[in-house]
């Protein structure tokens, strides 16, 4: 984290101080860290001058080894070498095992993903907070200083649980996340700022373990996600695992493999992969179990009829997704192509003739997510106050409740675009009945059984009323990030109950506390200044910003006692926020916060009014 | 400040699409939560309040259905909690007609074709509909609002129809 830079409020620091902000991008298969340097967007590379991080972590007995190295270790240690851990990201251990089977690690007896390696229990957001872990000592070791903030990247796919999950990891790792970015969005700033170009857009992102589609509107440096679609559960790791089968077709290998054969294996098919993307034959070979040589020859022809119905899974969403956009596949001006699955001609070949225009892949498909990352991180941690640039995003799956019979009430749409907040009035079904249990899921399908269950609570102290008296209406408020918050209210009794909707399969932030805790580099003293510092920082923002906004609008929006009661909660919370006491600056800013409250709301007005009056509108 | 206030156009259904997304786009710069992500927390709620009420009126305005309903609920009759069941025989007949096209198609020799064709019978009467429907929210009288909701409500089944269709579309086709 920056330094805080205090400065005497309502004369701002100086202006051009640049903040460090990366963008990440977490990646099934790899991972990068991308900055923008001198007006230039660059992937960091590590001592060893590689750019990219594979997303292994090895756990040895005193010692966590993240990337190249714990890679190569994968087929040796397979237990302890936890591989592709985002594919288990908001899951549950059933859902994990029903998609991957023959998996090589040592899961605990829980509903959720607990893997037993050599030094003890951890879970995926663990696995995947050592690897941003890895990225952010890469990051400041090149920039030479603490990071300000960071954008990580998702595939828009993601459902609530999965984005929680990942944000969760990001604060384990100690890092402060501007916004989670859909990865499709970044990939088309990253193109959409070299040409400037205006129009209709698609992006194919298919990596390693998932598949998104988006269609996207550029306008004036508006970036509108028309659409979206995808699968969060396909991938290159896909194309690996049907070409071990094949192999294991081919050698007659039946019953259970040893778990290093199995990771030999993919390993193996993973190369053979890449070999055929540019040689019409690739030859596997390998030791069985039993010590037999085994030798497989793999033609071109084979692997694209092994892949095909793949493909055309891919090509269905692309379908589906423009029709939700309510347009014709000829109206796409640009494909772009991200993800290193998009290095098989194969790919690119039916996409091209699908889209009927030829993609583009002229930046890195493997590193432009993290560079649009960096672009939008530059912008939101402040440092390109002028930016034209804005990104609307969309909600990738529906969002409901179950209701009676287990079917799903959708309260809101896919591709909707968010932010966005919907209520949705319920009653009871019995008389009398003193409570109601709120179940949230998220998916396209009628049955609750068929979607993801986002999270249960219960609306509690409903007085007695007759069936169908009661008017419960319930709250949905999805975030820029794509999370969720849900509230719950008895409309004559005013009964409330609210939830912040933690993934059934994820982590409760008493346990992310908890592990914040444990970990080394978070001692207690530690702990404890780091709460300090971010309630200084919060109030050093409140100051600032609050002292800028009474000296342009001050003295035409508020009334002289409104203006001197703001004035006081300023005064005192300037003078708390120079000592030590982090609940005294909490309470001083909520203080701020409640006297500000209508002079904030009516300056958001006022700003609207004068967009519409032709005024000027750059001050906001 | 009601939806058509918030967008600063007149309260009617007629309007100019392309005037709007250019509303949207400036209130979206004006008021989306990365434009404060250097704000306090007090700025950054309060900006997704204010998006998230925009995205949702844009929503509602720029869809021919969702703005007639909104306009007749600002005059004060409320069709998305009714309980109304369409007398209108003719309509109910052509309904089971169409429905009965959709569940046969698929014995058609070229199924695909045949919904195009059912599809863009619909959008015809969606259109013819669309234009009578403007001009009876014109009016603004009681008896002619009153008219106006019978075609929304009809219209309601024709859009559903048309998802029917849609997802009809995506089971026979390849892909």
């Amino acid at each position: 984290m920056a330094l805080l830079q205090i400065s005497e409020p309502g004369q701002s620091a100086a202006p051009h101080q640049r903040k460090l902000a990366v963008g990440i991008d977490l990646g099934t298969t790899n991972s990068l860290v991308a900055t923008q340097r001198s007006g230039e967007t660059c992937t960091l590379p590590d001592a060893a001058g590689q750019h990219l991080l594979p997303s292994v972590v090895r756990y040895l007995d005193d010692q966590i080894v993240v990337g190249e190295t714990a890679k190569l270790q994968a087929s040796h240690d397979p237990v302890n070498t936890i591989v592709s851990v985002k594919r288990f990201l908001g899951r549950s251990l059933a859902d994990i095992q029903g998609v991957y089977a023959n998996l090589p690690y040592q899961f605990s007896d829980s509903a959720s993903p607990m893997m037993e390696v050599v030094s003890g229990v951890v879970n995926p957001v663990q696995v995947s907070a050592e690897i941003l872990l890895s990225l952010k000592a890469r990051a400041e070791q090149t920039l030479g200083d603490e990071l300000s903030g960071v954008v990580v990247t998702v595939p828009a796919y993601f459902d609530d649980g999965q984005r929680q999950s990942t944000k969760d990891a990001v604060e384990l790792a100690g890092l402060k996340l501007l916004r989670l970015l859909n990865e499709p969005t970044a990939a088309a700033i990253a193109y959409g700022l070299d040409s400037g170009q205006e129009g209709l857009i698609a992006v194919y992102d298919l990596g390693g373990g998932t598949f998104d589609i988006s269609i996207l509107r550029l306008s004036k440096g508006v970036f509108e996600v028309l659409a979206t679609g995808g699968d969060s559960a396909l991938g290159g790791d896909d194309f690996d695992a049907l070409l071990v089968e094949h192999i294991r077709e081919e050698t007659a290998l039946t019953g259970p493999l040893s778990k290093s054969l199995h990771r030999t294996l993919l390993d193996k098919a993973k190369i053979a992969k890449e070999n055929l993307s540019h040689e019409s034959v690739s030859s596997v070979e390998f030791t069985d179990d039993q010590g037999h040589q085994q030798a497989v020859m793999i033609s071109i022809n084979r692997f694209e009829a092994l892949i095909q119905p793949l493909m055309k899974n891919t090509l269905r969403a692309c379908r589906r997704a423009l029709k939700d956009a309510g347009l014709e596949k000829q109206q796409i001006a640009e494909v772009v192509m991200v993800g290193g699955s998009t290095r098989t001609p194969y790919v690119c070949q039916q996409v091209g003739e699908f889209f009927e225009t030829s993609p583009l892949t002229s930046i890195d498909p493997d590193r432009v997510v993290a560079m649009g990352a960096a672009i939008q991180a530059d912008i939101l941690v402040g440092n390109k106050p002028d930016t034209d640039i804005l990104l609307l995003d969309v909600l990738p799956l529906s969002l409901g409740i179950e209701t009676m019979g287990g079917l799903t009430e959708k309260v809101i749409h896919r591709n909707t675009t968010i932010p966005i907040a919907k209520a949705q009035e319920f009653t009871t079904f019995k008389d009398g009945q003193p409570a109601m249990m709120v179940h949230v899921v998220q998916g396209e399908r009628e049955l609750v059984a068929d979607c993801r269950s986002l999270a249960k609570f219960s609306l509690q102290g409903i007085p007695p009323m007759a069936a169908g008296a009661a008017h419960i209406r319930v709250t949905f408020q999805v975030d820029a990030d794509g999370l969720l918050n849900v509230s719950a209210m008895e409309k004559s009794t005013g009964v409330k109950a609210q939830i912040q909707v933690k993934p059934s399969y994820g982590l409760a932030d008493s346990e992310i506390a908890l592990m914040l805790q444990a970990s080394m580099q978070y001692a207690e003293q530690d702990m404890q200044a780091r709460m300090l510092k971010e309630q200084q920082v919060e109030a050093s923002r409140v100051l600032e910003n609050l002292q800028a906004a009474l000296s342009i609008d001050g003295h035409t929006l508020l009334g002289e006692a409104e203006k001197h009661t703001i004035e006081q909660a300023l005064g005192h919370l300037k003078l708390l926020a120079a000592g030590d006491d982090k609940e005294a600056i909490k309470a001083a800013i909520s203080k701020v916060d409640e006297a500000s409250q209508d002079f904030a709301q009516k300056r958001m007005d006022s700003s609207i009014r004068q967009a519409f009056s032709g005024q000027s509108v750059d001050r906001i | 400040m009601n939806y058509f206030e918030l967008f600063n156009i007149k309260v009617a259904f007629e309007l100019d699409l392309a005037s709007l997304a250019q509303t949207y786009q400036k209130l979206q710069r004006l008021t989306h939560p990365d434009k404060f992500a250097s704000g306090s927390e007090q700025q950054k709620l309060l900006a997704v309040q204010k998006n998230a009420q925009i995205n949702d009126a844009y929503s509602l305005l720029k869809a021919p259905l969702s703005r007639a309903e909104y306009l007749l609920a600002l005059r004060g009759m409320d069709l998305q909690h009714e309980q109304h069941t369409i007398k209108d025989t003719a309509f109910l007949m052509q309904q089971m007609q169409w429905r009965e096209q959709l569940a046969e198609v698929q014995e058609q020799a070229d199924p695909l074709h045949e919904l195009e064709l059912l599809e863009d019978e619909i959008s015809q009467h969606i259109k013819h509909d669309l234009i009578q429907l403007e001009a009876l929210l014109a009016i603004e009288t009681e008896e002619a609002d009153q008219q106006a909701a019978n075609f929304i409500r009809k219209l309601k089944f024709l859009y559903k129809m048309c998802k029917e269709i849609d997802l009809k579309q995506d089971t026979l086709s390849d892909f």
